[in-house]
């Protein structure tokens, strides 16, 4: 199988029972007080963008998670990490 | 001969406060240790210090974490050797698992940089000793991410093992997990704490009318390791 270059969206965000200061201020002070009321909540993550060598979006994925727990790309006591595979290139 | 290391990181910038406290009012050899060395001997205890490292990029101590001075912190820590981590060098001790918790942005999203009211609640630490139990004193404090987190289970784990070591005690700088300001390991012999006792140790450091209460965690430090 060729090797590919493969969009990886790694999303650290707090864990739901800390709460997110950032996110209630853009909340709160910017989108309620210009009346977007359709929007319910805001919370804030960190974003990396990473480009990754694969043969499949799965081994692109596999390798990604292993390189964040090992090191400790979040913190597992305050954070969840999500990864999603956007294209490859 | 007593020695005393402090590991220092790019940015680091307490170091030399602390250096000067252990050289000139205590005399203890201490070297300053640069984060690359990776085989250190004969220390008696390590102090990590605050400041920041590596820019603090992705998080407080994260990177630090990673730097092969830790692999040596952590066997020292393991075979028993006090180890202190102050501000950055908590969030570092925390982030290498050294230490139970997290340490994240401020609940304010502000930096913190004043004298704030601290209780002793353990005295049965190497930093510790020399204080009473539930003493109070001023410190100051000065960080941006002193937010000390912890899950619940963790937290009745770590109350269970005597492990809180410091907490705020008129008001919470940060927005901490029940006012938490320093935690130990289970074993008690490394300890992690926000405020900086090294900027209390001489009288014209301290505010007017404060007491130099806090180099008390000093004079607990060396009296351990003459024993």
């Amino acid at each position: 199988m060729p090797i590919k270059e493969f969009n990886v969206i790694v999303t650290i965000e707090n864990k739901s029972f800390i709460n997110d200061p950032e996110g209630e201020t853009i909340y709160r002070d910017l989108i309620l007080k210009n009346k977007y009321n359709s929007i319910k909540s805001v919370r804030t993550a960190k974003v990396l963008k990473l480009i990754v060598d694969a043969t499949n979006p799965k081994e692109a994925k596999v390798r990604v998670k292993k390189m964040c727990e090992e090191l400790r790309i979040f913190n597992p006591v305050v954070s969840n990490c999500q990864i999603n595979i956007i294209s490859d290139k | 001969m007593l020695k005393i290391g402090i590991p220092i990181f790019p940015g680091s910038n307490c170091d030399r406060d602390i250096y000067h406290v252990l050289t000139n009012l205590y005399n203890v050899k201490t070297d300053l240790i640069w984060h690359k060395k990776d085989n250190i001997k004969n220390y008696n205890a390590i102090i990590i210090p605050g400041g920041f490292s590596f820019g603090d990029r992705l998080r407080a101590g994260i990177i630090a974490a990673h730097s092969p001075i830790i692999k040596e912190v952590k066997r020292l820590g393991n075979d028993g050797v006090p180890v202190l981590g102050i501000c950055n060098g908590f969030q570092i001790l925390v982030e290498c698992e050294l230490l139970p918790g997290s340490l994240i942005k401020n609940d304010h999203l502000s930096f913190s940089c004043k004298w704030i009211d601290l209780e002793v609640k353990n005295i049965d630490t190497p930093f510790t000793s020399a204080f009473k139990k539930n003493e109070i004193f001023k410190i100051p404090i000065a960080n941006g991410e002193g937010r000390f987190i912890l899950a619940e289970d963790q937290l009745k784990e770590v109350k269970k093992k005597n492990q809180i070591i410091f907490s705020y005690s008129n008001e919470d700088p940060n927005g901490s997990l029940e006012s938490i300001a320093g935690v130990s390991n289970d074993s008690g012999n490394i300890v992690g704490m926000m405020p900086h006792p090294e900027r209390t140790c001489q009288s014209e450091l301290k505010s007017f009318g404060l007491t130099n209460t806090a180099m008390k965690i000093f004079d607990s430090l060396i009296a351990y390791i003459k024993k």
